[in-house]
């Protein structure tokens, strides 16, 4: 029993993580109708720009506390990644909206591998690691918690907080919804449709990049090349809870990151990514739009 | 910004002005992209430490290329592009009969293409003509069926599968693990790994017939992933990641290309060479290409091919005019797999050597962008992009002139995704029709007249 809460608590962090890269997939998805497949190079880029900053504050200003560390580093990721998501979207996608759906497919799919090559040639080919941040371990009972982990889920619980209450509370949130169901008639009604869409990959992106932080913090390394598998997983769970919904991308993510770490536990390491995949085909079998998705109505 | 237009025509001074904010826009941007990525460069010292340095003349040429770069093409590019517009919607558009050479363009590039070895043979020897007929010649080909054998699930059907390399993987393995293990030959492989796969390609096909659009789109990439993972760690069969080596070559109906008494260099009093092998291979991958593209054009005019046309256009009048779209839908995932089968276990004897490492998702990703940016359905245009996609990247490989250039530590392999990544984005942005605007009609009243590709649907499937 106290194996299986240790492993529900290691699932949860890599769940956390998950979800919330899977909301910037499941967002644009909603929003544009186009699988952002950039989305987890920008999660990269998100760790990468985290782990810069972590060198600048450790070369020039030692001895800073590892709370506000991780706060610079959370914001500088994001402001990055925002500024990266908003210009790639201007470059890349603006200009095949309304055009055939696999336009925009295949720029993204073009954006994500100039993205990690990118980063291979300027930032070079090895992994990075840095040394641990936060060390400490607490125990209850048998089981081991690491500070990270709280970490990682609290910081996870206020975002979607906060995201919650952007996209349902505010103007912004409003518009959001307003160009999702119809982007004509949004526009129509003076949503600024365009402007909605940058909003919405500026977000997706920021939450990207805290993931990426929360990433190079726990695992303590990362690589030109880490955007793909958390990418395809995030996908995965934005797939399984539904695509579009939001609630959905976190539980697919929780999901996911629940199965992943009982799985290794319980049965082979191995085959943790084949029990992933083969749980979303079975899945998709027996509801194919997903667990909170929207079934489909087709008309003619 | 680049959707401000300016009504009336620009003078030059507020031409100039608009240049220069925009430059500034551009410069600023540019800097607030790369400060972190480009303007610092993370590393490791002797023992280990990570270490960060800045590099600010990098980033600073970075931002002046950026800036001077939209400032020109403000101020020249973009009115030159407008006048060209112009001057093209104003001229009168006159039907002009096709010239010889464009009526016949298919006909010339086979022809160039079976005369391609031994003109590269005459011209740089047997042992020169090696990487031209091996990178350029079999590489390209072996793009050109993968993604001609694509074409037919998502260019025919309109079903989105991001896993088709699974059925490449299935064809290589077939060959290596059945050559290897019970010696079997390359001719009597290659249709059952072409059957194997298609089988596959059945198999994946059952479960995703309920799905549609983007859900098809992951489950077929889960499905090339699961492929892969397995190959991975099944190694007792497979070896995992080491891979299957030292597979059997192909034989000329019996007649291997080795050094034996019985080799093929040696029964025609030849002088032994690797070349005569890439050759043959040159002339085998040919003949599968034009079996696939004789096959896509058959079927396209046979019942089946009907229903997958009609299928990408409107499943929900396709069911009503009484097509049973399961056996539709599982024809084109079976040729489709079939296809890629063939490839594969033509891969698996050209490298005679194969590791999940050929198998990953970019592949597909990469066949996947061939079909579409050669415009979906035609076969022409697929050809066009597979050249210049490929050939384009491999040509990357031999720009050594480029250390001139950017010193001897310059290697333009580096650079070699991050140009197709690049490419893939600009080509797409500047033609997302495809590189071949126009269709050949499957079905046609009295005179067959070329149809805009803007006309065909892409599917839902």
């Amino acid at each position: 029993m106290d194996y299986f809460i240790q492993q529900l608590v290691n699932g949860l962090t890599l769940g956390s993580i998950y979800g919330l890269i899977a909301i910037g997939y499941t967002m644009v998805y909603g929003i544009i109708g186009m699988i952002n497949f950039a989305h987890g190079d920008i999660f990269m880029l998100g760790g990468f720009a985290a782990l810069i900053v972590f060198l600048l504050l450790a070369t020039y200003i030692a001895g800073i506390p590892v709370a506000l560390a991780i706060l610079i580093m959370m914001v500088v990721a994001m402001l990055m990644t925002s500024l990266w998501n908003w210009s790639i979207e201007r470059i890349a996608y603006r200009p095949l909206r309304g055009s055939f759906r696999l336009a925009p497919l295949i720029t993204a799919i073009g954006m994500s591998i100039t993205l990690s090559n990118f980063i291979q040639v300027s930032q070079g080919p090895r992994n990075k690691p840095i040394p641990p941040m936060i060390t400490e371990v607490y125990h209850i009972g048998n089981i081991t918690v690491q500070l990270k982990q709280i970490v990682i889920i609290i910081v996870t619980a206020v975002l979607l907080s906060i995201f919650w209450y952007i996209v349902h509370k505010t103007p912004l949130g409003r518009a959001q919804r307003a160009t999702e169901q119809d982007r004509k008639m949004a526009a129509l009604l003076g949503v600024d449709v365009d402007r909605t869409i940058s909003v919405t990959f500026v977000m997706g992106a920021a939450l990207a990049s805290v993931a990426g932080t929360m990433y190079l913090m726990y695992y303590g390394v990362v690589a030109f090349n880490d955007g793909f598998i958390p990418g395809v997983k995030a996908f995965t769970a934005a797939v399984l809870g539904g695509i579009g919904s939001l609630p959905g991308a976190v539980l697919g993510g929780l999901l996911i990151g629940l199965i992943e770490a009982l799985w290794s536990a319980y049965f082979t390491i191995d085959y943790k990514d084949v029990a992933t995949f083969g749980l979303l085909a079975f899945v998709l079998i027996f509801k194919p739009t997903g667990i909170l998705g929207r079934p489909e109505v087709e008309k003619v | 910004m680049a959707n401000t237009v300016l009504d009336t025509p620009a003078t030059e001074g507020s031409l100039v002005g608009k240049a220069i904010k925009e430059a500034l826009f551009t410069g600023v941007m540019t800097l607030g992209l790369f400060l972190l990525y480009i303007g610092f460069r993370t590393d490791q010292d002797i023992s280990n430490t990570p270490i960060v340095y800045g590099r600010p003349g990098l980033l600073a040429i970075f931002v002046a290329i950026a800036a001077v770069g939209r400032f020109l093409m403000v101020v020249f590019v973009q009115p030159l592009l407008k006048a060209r517009k112009e001057a093209k919607a104003a001229a009168v558009v006159q039907d002009r009969e096709a010239t010889f050479f464009k009526k016949h363009i298919l006909k010339f590039a086979l022809v160039a293409l079976i005369f391609y070895p031994p003109v590269i043979v005459s011209l740089y020897g047997f042992q020169g003509s090696l990487k031209f007929v091996d990178n350029f010649g079999i590489q390209i080909l072996i793009y050109v069926m993968l993604a001609w054998g694509l074409n037919i699930v998502v260019g025919l059907a309109g079903l989105l599968d991001l896993g088709y390399v699974a059925f490449y993987a299935v064809g290589a393995y077939s060959y290596a693990l059945l050559s290897s293990y019970y010696g079997l030959s390359f001719w009597v492989l290659l249709p059952i790994s072409g059957i194997l796969a298609a089988f596959w390609g059945m198999i994946l096909g059952f479960p995703v017939l309920r799905l549609r659009g983007d859900y098809l789109a992951i489950v077929t990439l889960a499905f090339g992933e699961i492929i892969r993972l397995v190959l991975i760690n099944w190694t007792d069969v497979t070896k995992g990641t080491f891979g299957v080596s030292s597979i059997p070559k192909a034989t000329l109906f019996g007649i291997p290309f080795d050094a034996s008494p019985n080799g093929f260099a040696k029964m025609f009093g030849l002088p032994m060479s690797s070349a005569y092998y890439k050759i043959f291979l040159f002339y085998l991958i040919l003949v599968l290409c034009l079996i696939t593209a004789y096959v896509t054009i058959r079927l396209r005019r046979m019942p089946v091919g009907r229903a997958w046309e009609a299928l990408r256009e409107d499943e929900i009048a396709c069911r009503s005019l009484g097509i049973n779209t399961v056996t539709t839908k599982l024809t084109a995932f079976s040729i489709g797999a079939m296809f890629g089968g063939f490839a594969g276990s033509f891969f698996a004897a050209r490298q005679g050597f194969v590791s999940p490492e050929s198998f990953v998702f970019m592949e597909s990703a990469v066949i996947l962008a061939i079909v579409v940016l050669g415009g979906m359905g035609s076969l022409t245009g697929i050809a066009v992009a597979a050249i210049v996609m490929t050939g384009g990247t491999e040509l990357l490989r031999e720009m050594e002139f480029l250390k001139h250039f950017f010193g001897p530590d310059f290697t333009p392999e580096l650079y070699r995704m991050l140009l197709f990544g690049l490419a893939m984005v600009v080509v797409m942005i500047l033609k997302p029709r495809g590189f071949v605007g126009s269709r050949e009609p499957s079905a046609f009243l009295r005179e067959k007249k070329a149809v805009s590709g803007s006309f065909t649907k892409e599917g839902h499937g």
